[in-house]
């Protein structure tokens, strides 16, 4: 059994070349296969009809108003989600009250339940057969099949996205930082804004940025809510499934690879943000070796 | 200013924490808290601070009630068991904090030559630039004083201060702070678990058991006569021997020691290490187990006839090995009857 000295180092646990080489080899093949792959079919099948069809896709009046609607419904779901997940985080993470545990249950619902799910309750709410169906129509106030609706069944969606983010690093900081600047005699805002937020910006950054990329990718619950309205409802997903049924393959996949853009785009930005957290040279992010913000994969 | 606390009880859910504390400390004094884990001491501190409130008692800072007074408006500096330094600012920022959030308006210039100042006395000048994470454990400690005494604390509050650091830079900061306090004579209480600790540097000892206070004085009061085994054990090393009482004489196996005051019946006897003597000629036959030498002297783990095990501080050059039969003497011990 046992190997000559040889002056190599020996490998560690479970370094044996064998299992390196198989298990790399493994992981990029399927992520190759799985996730770059069809990526690029995207790009190759939103140029397979020619530029000027991608263009002529792109630049139509349905397609630009799905872009439109998709970035407001952003504008509006992130930032409230936002302050929610700040909010929630700190409530669970700083202050002890009955009910703690259920509440870190209920943020994380919109991640166990299907977003379809999600959209037909809100059917059952908002529409004229539902709850404040009648109401609403009486104040002829319009949820569903408008932006309200579809801002509201995104924000279900997305609702644990920042708070999941800040909950384990803001319970690893522990309070000693709040009760810190308290008893030097600062205000809970300025504690928060001073001591709190700066510890967690890049976390909470993170957290936005996947909110944000969840945001404008949602599909199966703004779906039931939009009623798919072309030029007035459609969200770009939406959109591009509506390409898709109307057998405009080259068009949906026009489509599609704006959103893939946007989702370069966010992830691009998220990178940027992990460098900035981790490399800004002389502005340690973080004192403890606390869980290394924004680097999950 | 002085800090009174009356009948002070605090519960957590169901674990009583404090259990009817009453406690003066006088203006200027410095005062440890003395106890294990899990006596109380670390949630005194913090009601005194305004991070807890109590659930009964009054705290009175001189002759204000301070109750009810919330940590931002009490005038407390509170120094933690970690630091809690801002990881986001450097040391100087980290100084200025307080006075940057203060009531009081401070020109920059003015809370500029304040943390100079402050970072002179915690010597520490020319690191104000660093950041937490860059500095050592002592040097941390240093920066969590300046920040905690740059509001011009009535009060300082230091929580287990030197637990997270190693033995001689413990020691040496110990001193350090005895002459910050004598310099700057602010009413300072702190909590500690090393009694080596509370020795070094309290005016006034208050040694805590299960939420209550056991004993308190000086340290020369609660070294020479501490007023029951838990005391006399948690202060340092003893021996413990049980003994029977009469006539104010204490029998202990093999022999017997002068025990006046102390009813009869029987009783515990704790006898220090260095309170042994080591002998060939006479009193307590004993053999020997074990020798540990020690840079200071040496101990010897000794057995009596009836199998009691005891511990010794002999001097380095006496002569003795492992299974040698000699005598030990009692040269002083403290007596407890056994209820």
């Amino acid at each position: 059994m046992s190997t000559p000295p040889s002056r190599r180092k020996p490998p560690r646990v479970g370094d044996g070349p064998l299992i390196r080489r198989s298990l790399i080899g493994f992981v990029l093949v399927v992520g190759a296969l799985l996730v770059l792959s069809p990526l690029l079919v995207i790009f190759v099948q939103a140029f397979s009809a020619g530029t000027a069809a991608f263009k002529a896709v792109i630049l139509h009046p349905d397609t630009l108003h799905a872009i439109g609607l998709t970035v407001a419904t952003a504008l509006i779901a992130v930032p409230v989600n936002t302050a929610f997940g700040i909010a929630a985080a700190w409530a669970i993470t700083k202050f002890d009250f009955p009910g703690r545990r259920l509440l870190l249950v209920v943020i994380e619902i919109p991640f166990s339940i299907s977003p379809i799910v999600a959209g037909v309750a809100y059917l059952f709410v908002y529409g004229l057969q539902g709850l404040f169906g009648p109401a609403l129509q009486a104040a002829d106030v319009k949820i569903l099949f408008a932006l309200p609706g579809i801002v509201l069944a995104s924000m279900f969606v997305t609702a644990p996205f920042v708070a999941r983010e800040l909950i384990p690093l803001m319970q690893a900081q522990g309070r000693d930082l709040e009760e810190a600047a308290t008893s030097l005699g600062a205000s809970g805002w300025r504690t928060f804004f001073s001591v709190t937020l700066p510890n967690i910006r890049w976390a909470l950054l993170y957290g936005v940025v996947l909110c944000n990329a969840r945001v404008m990718g949602e599909f199966g619950a703004v779906s039931v809510v939009s009623g798919n309205i072309r030029g007035q409802t459609n969200t770009l997903p939406l959109h591009v499934e509506l390409l898709y049924h109307d057998y405009q393959t080259a068009g949906a996949f026009a489509a599609a690879s704006t959103l893939t853009l946007l989702a370069i785009v966010t992830i691009i930005a998220k990178v940027l943000l992990e460098r900035q957290g981790a490399g800004r040279s002389g502005r340690p992010a973080l004192a403890a070796p606390a869980p290394a913000q924004g680097s999950k994969p | 200013m002085k800090i009174r606390l009356d009948h002070v009880v605090k519960t957590f859910d169901t674990f009583r924490a404090v259990r009817d504390v009453s406690l003066e400390i006088g203006s200027g004094e410095l005062v440890a808290l003395l106890g294990p884990s899990g006596s109380g001491k670390t949630t005194i501190l913090r009601m005194v601070a305004g991070l807890e409130y109590s659930d009964a008692g009054t705290i009175h800072f001189g002759e204000q009630d301070a109750t009810a007074i919330p940590v931002r408006d009490r005038g407390v500096g509170f120094v933690f068991q970690h630091y809690a330094l801002f990881p986001h600012m450097t040391v100087a920022e980290n100084v200025a904090f307080g006075m940057k959030v203060s009531k009081v308006k401070r020109g920059r210039a003015e809370i500029d030559r304040r943390v100079g100042e402050l970072l002179d006395l915690v010597r520490l000048s020319g690191l104000g630039g660093r950041f937490p994470t860059q500095i050592s454990g002592g040097q941390r400690q240093r920066v969590a004083l300046a920040r905690a005494l740059a509001v011009d604390p009535k009060v300082l509050l230091l929580d287990e201060p030197f637990g997270a650091l190693d033995a001689n830079v413990r020691r040496e900061l110990r001193r350090w702070l005895r002459e910050i306090h004598e310099a700057l004579g602010i009413t300072t209480l702190f909590v500690t678990h090393d009694q080596e600790e509370a020795l070094d540097l309290a005016d006034r000892i208050v040694i805590l058991n299960e939420g209550r206070i056991v004993q308190q004085g000086t340290p020369e009061q609660v070294c020479r006569s501490p007023n029951s085994a838990f005391v006399t054990q948690f202060l340092g090393d003893a021996n413990r021997l049980e003994a029977s009482i009469r006539d104010g004489r204490a029998r202990i196996a093999g022999g017997e020691i002068a025990a006046p005051g102390v009813t009869d019946g029987r009783a515990e006897v704790f006898v220090r290490p260095s309170d042994l003597d080591w002998s060939d000629t006479g009193g307590i036959p004993a053999t020997v187990t074990r020798v540990i030498d020690r840079p200071e002297n040496r101990r010897i783990l000794a057995r009596l006839g009836d199998g009691t095990s005891l511990e010794l501080d002999v001097p380095p050059e006496t002569a003795v090995r492992s299974q040698d039969i000699g005598f030990v003497r009692i040269r002083r011990a403290n007596v407890f009857p056994l209820s």
